[in-house]
C-alpha cells in the first residue's frame, strides 16, 4: 500500500519538470564534492584503529584544541549575533552621514584573505599595537591569547549575521511598529514582542553562519593565537600540525571529530530553525 | 466613549510637496464619515495626522476638547486598521487581538481569564469565532481584514480610523464586508473614519462624505448632499458618470450653441458654463422645447441598465444616456433628448 502510494506520488504530472533529472545531477555532484571527501575521511581515520583513535581523541591536547575551537566559535558567534542585529538596525533604520561606507565595510571580513586579516589584527591587538597598548596598563592581553582567537572568530563572523538579518528587516514594513504604538506598547515591548520575533530565523541562520565559518576559520587565527598548546591552539591548527608530522591517520581522527560535533550541532539548530518558521507560514 | 473629532487648519507638507493644504472637518460624536478621494489626494496622510501618526505642520486635531498633540499614542485611544492590516504574523490570531489589552500597565490590565473572554466576544462580534489558535499567514484577506479590525476595537478606542479597509478584497467579498461594516457601527457606534477611493462604496456607508483632491477638502456632505449638489465639477465627475456640455448662460436659460438646452437655473451667473448631467438625468423625449436632437450611434450594456451614445450636433463627444424602459431606439435612429437635472459651473 505505502508503497504504491508512494510511487505514485513520485509519478504525479507537476508544474515543474525535470525532478528526475535535476536531482540525478544534484546528488551527483553532492557525492563527488562533499560526500566521497567526507568518507574518505571516515576510512583514513578509522585506518588508526579503535585503540589509537581513542587515545588519540581523548589526549588533553586535542580535547583542548576542540574545545577552544567549539566554545570560541559559540561565543564569538553570539556575541556576532547580538552586535550583527544591532548594527543591521542601525544600518536599516537610520539615514547618517557614511551609511553607505559603514554598509561596504561589513563585508570586508568577506573579501580579505584571512591572512591579512589575522596579520592586521594581531598588530593592532599586539601588546604595542593601537588597542592593545591601551589595554596593556590594565593588564588585559589580547593577541596570543584566547580572547585573541575570539576577536578574530568575532571578526570574520560579522558579516553573515548582518547580511542575514538585514533583508529581513528592510522588508518588515513599519506599520506593525505603529500598530503596537497606538494599540498602547511601549517602545520596548514592541521591539521585542512584534519587531524582533519575525527576525529570529534569519538571525538563527546568521548565527550557524558564523558559528560554522569560526569553527573552520585558520588563516585570520593563527597569526593572533599565538598558538600555545593546551591554551590558544584551535583544532584546525592541530590538524595542520598532525599532517606536517606526516600522521594523517591522527589528522584524520581530529576532523572527523569535527565533523561529526559541527553536523550534530546544525541538526540542532535546524530543528530550531524549522519549528520557528512552521509559525510565520511560508515566509 | 465615542467622542467628537475637530480637525482645524490642518497643512501638511512632505519636503517641498504640500500633501494637505487648510483643511478642516468637524466630525460628530458615533457618526460614520468617509475621506474620499483619488489615489495621492492625502487621504492616507489625513489619517494618519487624526491618529498622531504624522505631525502637522499648521493646524491642530481636538478630541472632544483635548488638543491630541497633549496625548500620547496611547492615550488618544485610536483603534486603526491598517491598509495592509499589519497584523504581527508570529502571533495567533487570540494573541493579536489580545495584544493591545496586554500593553496596559498593569495597573489597568484585565487578568487571563478577561482577555480570553474579551478576544472571545470580539472574535464573534466580527464573525470569526473558533479561529483563535491560528496564524495570519492562514487566513484569508477578508478574515485578516477582521482580525486587524477586532484588535482594533479591543482597546476600546474613542475614535475608529480605517484605511481603504476593503482595498486588497475582491469585488464580492467588498459588498458583503460594507453591509457588515455598516451594522456593526450602528451597534458599536465608534466616531468612525474610513479612508476608501471608491465613491459607490463611499455613498453608500457614510453618514457624510469629505472628497479629498490634491490635498485640498472640496466637499462634505451626506452622501445625497455631495451626489445631486456637487460643490465643484471635479466632485461632479469623481463622484459618478457626466456628460459635460460647454453652455453659455444667459439669465435663468442655459443655451448649447443657440439652442436653449436647460431653463430655470437660479443661480445668477451669466456667461459661458460647463453643464454637468448625468447618464440616468437625460432622457428621450418628443418634439418639446429645451430637448437636444441627436442620432443614436452605440446601444450597451452596463450592469443593470442599457446605455445609449449619442452624437449631438456640435459636440465632439457622444452624450450618454441611461435608458429606464424597455423600449430602446435602433442604432442610427434621430431622437431627441431632454435634461432632467444638471449642474452648472461657470467656466473663465
Ligand atoms: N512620508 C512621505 N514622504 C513624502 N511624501 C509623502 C509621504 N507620505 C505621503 N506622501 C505624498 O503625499 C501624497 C498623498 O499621499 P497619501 O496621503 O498616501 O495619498 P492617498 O492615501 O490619498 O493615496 C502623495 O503624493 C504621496 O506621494
Ligand atoms: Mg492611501
Amino acid at each position: 500500500m505505502a508503497a504504491s502510494a508512494a510511487s505514485s506520488s513520485w509519478r504525479q504530472p507537476s508544474v515543474l519538470p525535470g525532478l528526475g533529472l535535476s536531482l540525478g545531477i544534484t546528488l551527483t555532484a553532492l557525492s563527488l564534492v562533499v560526500l566521497i571527501p567526507l568518507a574518505a575521511l571516515f576510512i583514513k581515520a578509522a585506518s588508526a584503529g579503535p585503540a589509537e583513535i581513542w587515545a588519540i581523541a581523548t589526549s588533553p591536547r586535542t580535547l583542548a584544541a576542540l574545545r577552544l575551537s567549539f566554545l570560541g566559535a559559540l561565543f564569538a558567534a553570539s556575541i556576532n549575533a547580538v552586535f550583527g542585529l544591532i548594527l543591521a538596525w542601525v544600518l536599516v533604520r537610520y539615514e547618517f552621514p557614511g551609511r553607505r561606507l559603514v554598509d561596504a565595510a561589513v563585508d570586508l571580513p568577506f573579501a580579505l584573505p584571512t591572512a591579512v586579516a589575522g596579520i592586521a589584527l594581531a598588530a593592532i591587538y599586539a601588546p604595542n599595537g593601537w588597542v592593545g597598548s591601551l589595554l596593556a596598563p590594565y593588564g588585559i592581553k589580547i593577541a596570543y591569547t584566547p580572547l585573541g582567537v575570539m576577536v578574530a572568530l568575532i571578526f570574520i563572523g560579522l558579516p553573515f549575521v548582518v547580511r542575514m538579518v538585514q533583508p529581513v528587516l528592510e522588508e518588515s514594513q513599519g506599520d506593525i511598529e505603529e500598530a503596537a504604538a497606538l494599540l498602547g506598547a511601549s517602545r520596548l515591548r514592541t521591539i521585542f514582542t512584534v519587531v524582533l520575533p519575525p527576525v529570529m530565523p534569519a538571525l538563527l541562520t546568521g548565527f550557524v553562519l558564523a558559528f560554522a565559518r569560526a569553527v573552520g576559520e585558520y588563516g585570520s587565527v593563527i597569526f593572533i593565537a599565538g598558538n600555545v598548546p593546551m591554551v590558544s591552539e584551535i583544532a584546525p591548527l592541530l590538524i595542520v600540525i598532525k599532517l606536517e608530522q606526516f600522521d594523517y591517520a591522527g589528522a584524520a581522527v581530529i576532523a572527523t571529530m569535527m565533523l561529526l560535533i559541527s553536523f550534530a550541532l546544525i541538526l540542532l539548530v535546524n530543528l530550531i530553525q524549522a519549528r520557528t518558521r512552521r509559525k510565520l507560514g511560508d515566509v | 466613549m465615542s467622542v467628537a473629532v475637530t480637525i482645524e487648519a490642518i497643512d501638511k507638507r512632505f519636503l517641498a510637496f504640500q500633501a494637505l493644504r487648510n483643511v478642516s472637518l468637524d466630525i460628530q460624536p458615533g457618526e460614520l464619515v468617509a475621506l474620499l478621494g483619488p489615489s495621492g489626494s492625502g487621504k492616507t496622510t489625513l489619517l494618519r495626522l487624526i491618529a498622531g501618526l504624522e505631525q502637522a505642520d499648521a493646524g491642530r486635531v481636538l478630541f472632544g476638547d483635548d488638543d491630541t498633540r497633549d496625548l500620547s499614542l496611547r492615550d488618544r485611544r485610536i483603534g486603526f486598521v491598517f491598509q495592509h492590516y499589519a497584523l504581527f504574523k508570529t502571533m495567533t490570531v487570540a494573541e493579536n487581538i489580545a495584544f493591545g489589552l496586554r500593553s496596559r500597565p498593569r495597573a489597568e490590565r484585565p487578568d487571563g481569564a478577561e482577555i480570553t473572554r474579551r478576544v472571545k466576544a470580539l472574535l464573534e462580534l466580527v464573525q470569526l469565532p473558533d479561529l483563535e489558535r491560528r496564524y495570519p499567514s492562514q487566513l484569508s484577506g477578508g478574515q485578516r481584514q477582521r482580525v486587524a479590525l477586532a484588535r482594533a476595537l479591543a482597546i476600546e478606542p474613542q475614535v475608529l480610523l480605517l484605511d481603504e479597509p476593503f482595498g486588497a478584497l475582491d469585488a464580492k467579498i467588498r459588498k458583503d464586508l460594507r453591509a457588515w461594516l455598516r451594522d456593526l457601527h450602528s451597534r458599536t457606534g465608534h466616531t468612525t473614519v474610513f479612508v476608501t477611493h471608491d465613491q459607490e462604496e463611499a455613498l453608500e456607508l457614510a453618514d457624510r462624505v469629505a472628497i479629498l483632491h490634491e490635498g485640498k477638502l472640496e466637499q462634505v456632505g451626506t452622501p445625497d448632499d455631495v451626489y445631486d449638489h456637487p460643490a465643484t465639477p471635479f466632485v461632479c465627475e469623481f463622484l459618478g458618470e457626466a456628460n459635460r456640455l460647454p453652455v453659455k448662460i444667459v439669465g435663468s436659460q442655459a443655451f448649447l450653441g443657440d439652442r436653449p438646452v436647460l431653463g430655470g437655473l437660479t443661480q445668477n451667473q451669466s456667461g459661458p458654463a460647463a453643464l454637468y448631467v448625468r447618464p440616468h438625468h437625460l432622457k428621450f423625449v418628443d418634439e418639446t422645447p429645451l430637448s437636444i436632437p441627436g442620432v443614436v450611434e452605440q446601444l450597451r450594456r452596463t450592469g443593470a441598465l442599457r446605455r445609449a451614445e449619442i452624437a449631438v450636433a456640435g459636440l465632439t463627444k457622444r452624450l450618454d444616456l441611461d435608458l429606464t424602459s424597455q423600449v430602446a431606439p435602433a442604432i442610427g435612429e434621430r431622437v431627441r433628448v431632454k435634461i432632467t437635472h444638471a449642474t452648472a459651473f461657470a467656466t473663465a
